[in-house]
């Protein structure tokens, strides 16, 4: 079978013996474990080959929930099943269990942490491939290489934000903590991801996601998560809607957001939606408006698999399936 | 390449003569044939619901496969892999690798350098390759070394030169390409194999016809994708004896392959085939992995396992061959079929493997359950430079099935027929001969075509349903085992000796490759039948070279009907002898002593005479010696007289048909299946719960190659040549999960067949064919477009219904349908 690696290993405790661990190292040095269901796969493949594997599961911390006046806070370690059946959160943010519940499969979801999914490696055909793959093609930019598969005079690597939670977190203005030796911080989500494949996020080293918030202003909003995938269980998003919004107290559409995972590295916020929803009645025609500005503004490329033309067609497909879904549910 | 017809009396028949006299072995004739039970009063252990013997051990983790064996001072072995597609090994350095501590050894091309292959006539791979790799993954070198981790750093240590050539990717340019030759045992260019068989007045046939219908269809190569993937373990011994564990479904030709290419005497070695974990055909021929690990044993010392990774097993492949199949085929108005012609080019990958028997059986096994009045087949293997095809479930004959079974569709509603009565007035019959001379006995079609269209209320769907839900049939036959060994000689095709204890216990040696089927189960419930012993009593020793009779192995769907005879022939001389014995003891006539239920008695007074089985196995052996048996099974000789006419000959076909109903969402494009009928005549089913078991199995894994399924490689692009396999995962490799799989109902049909064992034909490889056109069908029902390539995915659905006016072909069925049953009404 595949081998791992050779790597030393620690299993701290507290959030603070981890930074005090990784403080000062670089980032390609350690590696941060939760769940270990992407990690372990991407040790086997040697995408990472770290000197040392900081596995996170035994910091109690990182698996708390608390409820106050400005949200949910979720500790960065809070498994994503049980996300998924939390009776709160289907209640509450329906679209990030239902996020949560379409990641891979029972035994993945089982393992995977909302902190592992928000801050997943960023996937693309020509990458998450073993060794001897990726050397018979030729090593890619995003490691080991020079040279984009996907596009072809590309200087930036262009492999996939595919994580199933993030963008119902973007849509619904979620935040995140970030904490280093240093202090802690918090940033939206939507300013968590950069448009870089190789690294598609903030996170310096000797940073480690700590919680992330539900805003209790988005508590109960109108809001989806549509996932293209040829199966119905295990695979990645090939394109992914995610949606929140409101009505006005005459029923008019008061804000929207739509969010669009698995094309570049980081998910697409739709833009100018402003124009064409506020104030306007929730139906057909707006979303055929919004499905079309998607449509427009999303471009897949060759880094998932399926054909991105196709993949492009399901946008606005997927989109106004989206807004159908958010839509339809009682506030 | 050029095939070589064994210089033997009876191979060149001149056409026109009658079959040859029957001078083979002839297994004995038993009171009541073969398909009767042993007892007056029916069958006692045949026909009921039993476990199979390995079950429990299976899912309970005590089964043990070759990877859970591990001996002391045991070395990893692992393989170097070639980076290019094509390319000329110019120059092999190990030294960096040699000096790695914890590395013991290094082998290239040199060290085996014979060649071999499954198919004596077309032997042309090497266990390394040592002049040139002809594929992204072709073996190059292997290791062995203390632990996998080490051996893969002694991988990336060697240094190997490559000069690069241009690379052959599909069978246009192989054609276009003969001076890129990738395989340079073909005859000429990249042609693997090639057969043209006509029978009948084709072209005449066709003119004639009312209607023709002519279409291409492409069939995407798929792989095994078995759980286990392959893995050998070698240790030879200072006495000069190899002993190799290997997850194999052949152990007998690769015992054979191994004496050859390793240079040792067959008598010094022993294969013994440990529990497999599936294989599908993926395992039935001898791989790199085996030769290596037993030469790596040899230049050691020391036992060597090597384990392919999953991403080995998709270069391993010998899957599913890719086929462009071009038919012609006739129908007169009322139905009945005229003509087909098929023109049929084969993709075959860089070597062999069965390409010879793939390239005939593109043809040979399309001639029932329908009648072909006149039948033509010219059929092209050529050699490309990717992981070598070979036979997967329905080898060969699943890719001009599905393209059959579409042009049946389109001809019946060109003529305004309900496809399942076009299948029905072609029915070829029973006890008949095909076309191409093939001896149909048993033929229970017309009942399994009568089962799904009852059972999936295909009356009241077919074409009656709203535009994205849809309906559709298919049929097929496929072959029993086949009536030569793939090495010509005169010794049976299996056997098996059986051992009687006097503690009651029965053991079966048999040569039998039990790979998840339920093989070995088969025997035991034969002998079960047979002597009265109870299943848990019976012990099957199976495929090991040293301890049992040879059996030629798991491929072309031939255990259960050539074991299962040779079983039946051996319990059945023990029963006499055991009856004989009480029969003679009680003074009663032998015919009135029953073996059953772990009792010996007397039916006319069980009170007055009756024993334990035990106590009659003691009478028995200390009135007769040590109770021993041997049965053995041969088949008759078979075929048309013709050259190649022999291929595809079958003591006994089973007979298939589906039914499967989709929802499509138009938008998308997405085909979910939702309820699949399968209706197999089996001949006998000897335990319904594993007939069962295949039907469901082979239906899934047609279904899976008719919407996911796809062994396919990347393009040459800027900055990466041709050739690399587009994900060797079982991530990116799709095979559904499942929530994907639709729910299916199988429906067993008993036609009993004179020659099976109690009249049982094959159940594992045939319910596979008809899944992908019933599908095909299905999608014209539902959307009116014709998925004439596979697969059926989402991408390729929605550019169909983009690119035609699919309502206007959808209402038109429709139409042509409902001026059918008008008609019918005013009759």
């Amino acid at each position: 079978m595949l081998t791992v690696p050779a790597f030393t290993w620690s299993r701290p405790t507290s959030v603070e013996a981890v930074l005090a661990e990784i403080a000062g190292t670089s980032r390609d040095d350690v590696l941060l474990v939760a769940g270990g269901t992407d990690a372990v796969p991407n040790l086997k493949h040697r995408l990472h080959e770290p000197r040392r594997i900081v596995h996170l599961a035994g910091v109690r911390e990182l698996r708390e929930t608390r409820e106050d006046e400005h949200g949910l806070h979720l500790g960065a370690l809070v498994r994503l099943s049980q996300i998924a059946g939390d009776a709160r959160i289907q209640r509450d943010y329906p679209a990030v269990a239902r996020a949560a519940s379409l990641v891979a499969s029972p035994q993945i979801r089982n393992m995977g942490t909302i902190g592992g999914n928000l801050c997943l490696d960023t996937r693309c055909t020509y990458y998450n491939q073993t060794f001897f793959w990726r050397e018979a093609l030729g090593f890619c930019l995003k490691k080991s290489g020079t040279r984009c598969h996907v596009v072809t005079q590309g200087k930036r690597c262009v492999a996939a934000h595919s994580s199933d939670v993030a963008p119902v977190l973007i849509a619904l203005g979620a935040q995140v903590e970030i904490a280093n030796a240093a202090a802690r911080r918090t940033i939206a989500v939507e300013d968590f991801f950069v448009g870089d494949g190789v690294h598609n996020n903030v996170l310096e080293s000797g940073d480690l996601v700590t919680r992330i918030l539900l805003p209790a202003a988005s508590r109960g909003r109108r809001m989806a998560y549509q996932k293209l995938r040829p199966r119905a269980a295990i695979d990645f998003p090939m394109l992914s809607v995610a949606v929140a919004g409101s009505l006005d107290a005459d029923g008019a559409i008061e804000a929207l957001t739509v969010v669009v995972g698995a094309l570049g590295a980081r998910p697409r916020t739709v833009g100018q939606l402003d124009a064409i929803v506020r104030g306007q009645a929730p139906g057909e025609p707006v979303w055929e408006a919004v499905a079309q500005a998607a449509h427009k503004q999303c471009r897949p490329l060759t880094n998932v698999p399926y054909d991105p033309d196709w993949r492009h067609d399901m946008v606005p497909v997927f989109v106004r399936r989206a807004l159908r879904d958010a839509f339809a549910r009682p506030a | 390449m050029s095939e070589r017809a064994p210089d033997k009396p009876g191979m060149s028949i001149p056409s026109g003569r009658k079959m040859p006299r029957e001078d083979r072995l002839k297994p004995p004739d038993w009171a009541g044939g073969r398909s009767a039970a042993p007892n007056d009063g029916g069958f006692r252990t045949i026909g009921k619901r039993n476990r199979k013997l390995e079950g429990l051990a299976k899912v309970t983790g005590r089964a043990v496969y070759a990877d859970d064996l591990t001996l002391p001072r045991m070395l990893h072995g692992k393989l170097l892999r070639s980076i290019h597609a094509h390319a000329r090994i110019v120059s092999i350095d190990a030294s960096h690798a040699l000096a790695l501590p914890g590395v013991h050894a290094v082998i290239t091309g040199r060290d085996l350098p014979s060649y071999f292959g499954i198919i004596p006539w077309t032997e042309d791979e090497q266990a390394l390759c040592e002049d040139k790799a002809r594929y992204v993954g072709d073996a190059i070198a292997a290791v062995a070394a203390d632990s996998e981790l080490i051996a893969e750093q002694a991988l990336r240590a060697i240094r190997v030169e490559y000069d690069v050539l241009p690379a052959v990717h599909d069978i246009d340019t192989a054609l276009a390409h003969p001076e890129w030759q990738v395989n340079e045992k073909a005859s000429e260019g990249n042609l693997s194999k090639h057969v043209l068989l006509e029978f009948g007045a084709v072209d005449a046939d066709l003119e004639a016809s009312d209607v023709v219908v002519e279409a291409e269809y492409w069939y995407e190569g798929s792989t095994h994708a078995p759980i286990e993937t392959h893995c050998a373990l070698a240790d030879y011994d200072p006495t000069g004896f190899l002993t190799l564990w290997s997850s194999t479904q052949v152990a007998h030709y690769l015992h054979r392959d191994l004496a050859k290419v390793l240079e040792l005497p067959t008598q010094r070695i022993r294969v013994i085939q440990p529990t497999v974990g599936g294989a599908f055909g993926g395992k039935s021929e001898p791989f790199s992995l085996e030769f290596c690990a037993a030469k790596l044993s040899m230049v050691t010392g020391r036992p060597v396992k090597i384990l392919h990774t999953r991403e080995e097993v998709f270069y391993a492949h010998r899957g599913r061959h890719p086929m462009r199949l071009v038919y012609r085929t006739g129908m007169r108005r009322d139905g009945m079929l005229t003509a087909t012609s098929a023109k049929i080019h084969i993709d075959g990958g860089a070597y062999s493997s069965f390409g010879l028997v793939t390239t005939y059986y593109s043809g040979q096994l399309l001639t029932a359950p329908y009648r072909l009045p006149a039948y033509r087949f010219d059929s092209t293997r050529v050699f490309t430079n990717k992981p070598c095809c070979g036979p997967k479930r329905g080898h060969g004959s699943v890719q001009p099935r599905f393209a059959f079974e579409c042009q049946l569709d389109k001809l019946a509603e060109q003529v305004g027929l309900d496809p399942i009565e076009v299948r029905r007035r072609n029915f070829i019959g029973e006890h008949t001969r095909t076309v191409n001379g093939m001896r149909v006995t048993s033929n229970g079609f017309l009942q399994c075509l009568d089962a799904v269209e009852a059972a999936s209320g295909w009356r009241d769907k077919f074409r009656r349903q709203p535009y994205g839900r849809g309906i559709g049939v298919a049929g097929s036959m496929y072959i029993s085992g086949t009536n030569y060994c793939i090495y010509p000689n005169e010794m049976p095709q299996s056997a098996v000796q059986l051992k009687l204890d006097r503690s009651g216990r029965a053991t079966v040696f048999c040569g039998i490759s039990d790979i998840g089927q339920g093989a070995d189960s088969m025997l035991a419930l034969i002998v079960a039948e047979e002597l009265g012993v109870d299943l848990r009593d019976i012990r099957v020793v199976a495929a090991d070279t040293d301890l049992t009779p040879v059996d030629l192995g798991s491929y072309s769907s031939r255990e259960t009907f050539m074991c299962g005879n040779a079983c039946l022939d051996a319990a059945r001389k023990l029963r006499e002898t055991i009856t004989g014995t009480l029969a003679d003891r009680w003074g009663v006539p032998r015919g009135e002593v029953v073996l059953a239920g772990g009792q010996a008695v007397w039916t006319r007074d069980p009170a007055q005479h009756a024993m334990s089985i035990q106590s009659a196995f003691q009478a028995a052996e200390s009135a007769h010696g040590t109770l021993g048996s041997v049965g053995w099974y041969q088949s008759p000789k078979l075929g048309g007289d013709y050259r190649g006419g022999t291929i595809g000959a079958s003591p006994a076909y089973s007979f298939t048909a589906h039914v499967a109903e989709v929802a499509c969402d138009e938008e998308t494009g997405f085909v979910k299946v939702e309820r699949l009928w399968v209706a197999h005549d089996c001949g006998r089913a000897l335990n319904p719960v594993t007939v069962e078991g295949q039907m469901e199995g082979s239906a899934y894994m047609g279904f899976a190659e008719a919407l996911f399924e796809e062994q396919t490689y990347k393009p040459a692009a800027v900055g990466h040549a041709f050739g690399l396999h587009h994900g060797p995962s079982l991530l990116d490799y799709r095979i559904p999960t499942s929530l994907d799989t639709p729910e299916m109902s199988s429906h067993i049909i008993e036609s009993v067949d004179p020659e099976g064992p109690y009249g049982a034909k094959e159940a594992g490889e045939g319910p596979l064919h008809p899944s992908v056109p019933a599908i095909a069908n299905a999608i014209h029902d539902a959307l009116g477009i014709r998925c004439d390539r596979l697969p059926f995915h989402p991408p390729q659905v929605r550019a169909l219904l983009k690119a035609t006016d699919a309502r206007a072909a959808w209402e038109r069925a429709r139409t042509s349908q409902r001026g059918v049953r008008a008609g019918a009404g005013g009759c």
